[in-house]
């Protein structure tokens, strides 16, 4: 026997960001913001501070016009359509629940505004709670509840009315550590169960990176590159993600001819835009793509080594002041403890490189 | 786990603990001078009041004042009239504030410096300049151009001398208190973000008025009604200019015939007031998870 899903399955909606734009006086929240969203799919905006994710949000949701552009879902222009008939459930960053309504109320809120019966309220408030694992605490009112109980009713009354796309602005940003990864992971899960197109705003890459079916990265209003997080992180298409996800060290070369650097005595194939031969520039690389070996002829030095389980992550100083982060697998730390001298090389792979102006 | 924290925290710093509770110690004594101070001042003349109002030289103690007001002439009619236009002035104030106040805290917020300044006008101008104005308004007799316009309807219905026209005064003379208690709850709670929450879940806007703003914003629309209520049930030199009886006009007519019953019908109003106030205070305070009286902190 098979047991039956808790909540029916949502069909998948497709979304569509044209050449949005969004002014607020002199600035531009939203720049020529252009994405397309799969049906089904869990989309995370990453970004830095101001640079539009919450705008982006919230016109989709229907609290803000756009200035000039097209929002679609599934093709329909929804410009004209007002909040409250847009069924987007949303899952704000601060506590939104309604201080005078129970965990149930507050569940049932949208069923109830969609004639909903009582008991069919009851029943569906229960199992969204269950879904959401707070089954015992269906009769507390949020004043009673912690921050993490808080934002996990507020999940389940966003579903509650089978949202055509999930928006969750932030929503674990208030939680400490521990309960953030635990609700993350229970967000993931909730979302493929149930199918529903999901878009997630956070300026946290890891969350970004180990929630999203893709992730789209932010900068001023524009979307700078949208991949799964593997090529995100593996091919970044500019400098910009490539500093902006995961970390990145920062090693002085120079253009040698239009595919290869020259990085100390090493040279390296340059991927990405190349700027013409005989330029100074930055190589970013990974901390994984740096090579370590102890050596007495080396040019740099241990400084710190940090202990991450499988890897250990080294800072090195060399000895034109350049620091440099190296991951070794940990059981190679002992030869390369703090004050070794080591010599440091690259991976053989290419690597992206950025004027200093840029 | 917590007790553990709490435990050691408190063994950490022992020190600060005892300071704080030895100034709590040396403040004690003038919390009690305060209070005492305070608590004569204003209960001094309630007594005083009490005692005037059953006490007579020639026959003794007796409580004619309190019981005799039932039959007194025309107190009936004008304590109705007291309490109509209190609810009157309650309903229009909180009809015409509620969305204005929420309409300005969500959509203009920099328009709240001038809706503040407004609504402190009340205090500004003298009652009695106001009201000679609405007499002069109301008296005007009118163009035969305004015949068969709306302005004509309305002038019409002014002009008809209800005591309605007075709880459209009493609204704006509320309107400093009545601002004031609902912009501190609209300013304490998050409004902006229930409203939107209720939105997106497909609220129309009576619905997200009715079912979350009030009920979240429960103690001080209580506040703002009691306020108003207070008012009207107190206001004499408006009622009087324009020559309507209720409740204070009709004490104070009544005061040249007995000072006792007179006094004794004050010391009810205000008694009157105060229960409703512990009555509100109460329900407000039973709400869950909303914003209680101070003297109703609750310890869980
Ligand atoms: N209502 C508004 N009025 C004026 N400016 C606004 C408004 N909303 C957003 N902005 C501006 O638009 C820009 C983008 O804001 P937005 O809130 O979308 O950023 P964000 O990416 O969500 O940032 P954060 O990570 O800090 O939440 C900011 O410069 C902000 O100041
Ligand atoms: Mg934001």
């Amino acid at each position: 026997m098979t047991a039956e899903p808790a909540v029916a399955t949502i069909e998948g909606t497709r979304v569509e960001y044209l050449d949005v734009t969004r002014v607020f006086g002199a600035t531009r929240a939203l720049d020529g913001f252009t994405l397309q969203i799969e049906p089904g799919e869990l989309l995370a905006l990453l970004g830095p501070s101001g640079c539009g994710k919450t705008t982006a949000l919230r016109l989709l949701a229907g609290f803000d016009q756009l200035s000039s552009g097209q929002l679609l879902i599934d093709g329909r222009d929804v410009s004209r359509q007002p909040v409250n008939k847009r069924d987007m459930g949303m899952v704000f960053q601060s506590y939104s629940l309604f201080p005078t309504m129970s965990a149930r109320d507050n569940v049932g809120f949208g069923l109830r505004l969609r004639g909903a019966s009582t008991s069919d309220r009851r029943r569906r408030a229960g199992e969204l709670l269950e879904l959401v694992g707070l089954s015992a605490h269906t009769e507390k009112y949020p004043h009673q509840m912690s921050g993490g109980q808080q934002q996990r009713v507020a999940l389940a009354r966003a579903l509650a009315i089978q949202p055509r796309v999930l928006l969750l602005d932030e929503p674990l940003s208030a939680l400490d550590a521990k309960v953030r990864t635990q609700l993350r992971d229970e967000i993931r899960r909730i979302q493929l169960e149930l199918g529903v197109t999901t878009v997630f705003v956070t300026h946290d890459q890891e969350e970004a990176l180990s929630m999203a079916d893709r992730v789209g990265v932010m900068r001023a209003g524009q979307l700078e590159q949208c991949d799964a997080p593997s090529v995100l992180y593996q091919r970044p298409a500019t400098p910009f993600v490539a500093e902006f996800v995961g970390t990145m060290n920062h090693l002085p070369g120079v253009v040698r001819d239009g595919s290869t650097v020259q990085v100390g005595d090493q040279s390296v194939p340059a991927d990405g835009q190349v700027p013409l031969s005989g330029t100074a520039v930055s190589v970013l690389a990974r901390p994984e793509a740096v090579l370590v070996e102890a050596s007495v002829e080396g040019d740099a030095v241990v400084q710190v080594a940090t202990f991450f389980g499988a890897v250990t992550r080294l800072r090195m100083l060399r000895s034109d002041g350049v620091e440099l982060l190296a991951d070794v697998s940990s059981h190679r730390a002992g030869e390369l403890a703090p004050g070794t001298r080591v010599a440091v090389s690259l991976v053989d792979r290419p690597v992206l490189v950025r004027t200093p102006s840029s | 786990m917590v007790a553990v924290t709490s435990v050691a925290a408190g063994s950490a710093n022992p020190p600060e603990v005892v300071t704080s509770r030895a100034s709590r110690r040396r403040l004690r004594p003038w919390r009690g001078l305060i209070l005492a101070v305070a608590a004569l001042y204003f209960v001094g003349p309630v007594l005083a009041a009490f005692w005037f109002s059953i006490h007579n030289s020639h026959t003794g103690i007796d409580f004619h004042a309190y019981t005799g007001f039932f039959s007194a002439q025309g107190f009936g009619t004008a304590f109705r009239m007291s309490l109509l236009l209190g609810l009157a002035t309650v309903l229009i104030t909180l009809i015409l504030m509620v969305p204005t106040m929420l309409l300005v805290h969500l959509r203009y917020p920099r328009a709240r410096a001038w809706v503040e300044t407004f609504s402190l006008l009340p205090l500004v101008i003298p009652p009695v300049a106001l009201v000679v104005g609405v007499r002069d308004i109301i008296s005007f007799t009118g163009e035969d151009r305004f015949l068969g316009t709306p302005v004509a309807t309305v002038m019409n219905f002014l002009q008809g001398n209800q005591p309605w026209l007075l709880s459209l005064l009493y609204v704006v003379m509320a309107l400093p208190f009545t601002y004031r208690a609902l912009d501190a709850g609209l300013r304490g709670s998050s409004v902006t973000t229930l409203v939107e929450a209720a939105r997106n879940l497909g609220a129309s806007w009576p619905v997200v008025v009715w079912r979350v703003v009030l009920p979240t914003l429960r103690t001080s629309v209580l506040n703002a009604g009691l306020l108003a209520f207070a008012l009207v049930l107190g206001e004499y030199t408006m009622a009087k200019i324009l020559n309507f009886s209720p409740f204070p006009v009709w004490l104070a007519r009544f005061g040249d015939t007995d000072g006792q019953l007179q006094v004794g019908l004050s010391l009810l109003s205000l008694a009157l007031t105060w229960v409703l106030l512990l009555t509100i205070a109460g329900v407000a305070g039973r709400a869950p998870g909303t914003a209680r009286f101070p003297f109703r902190r609750r310890t869980s």
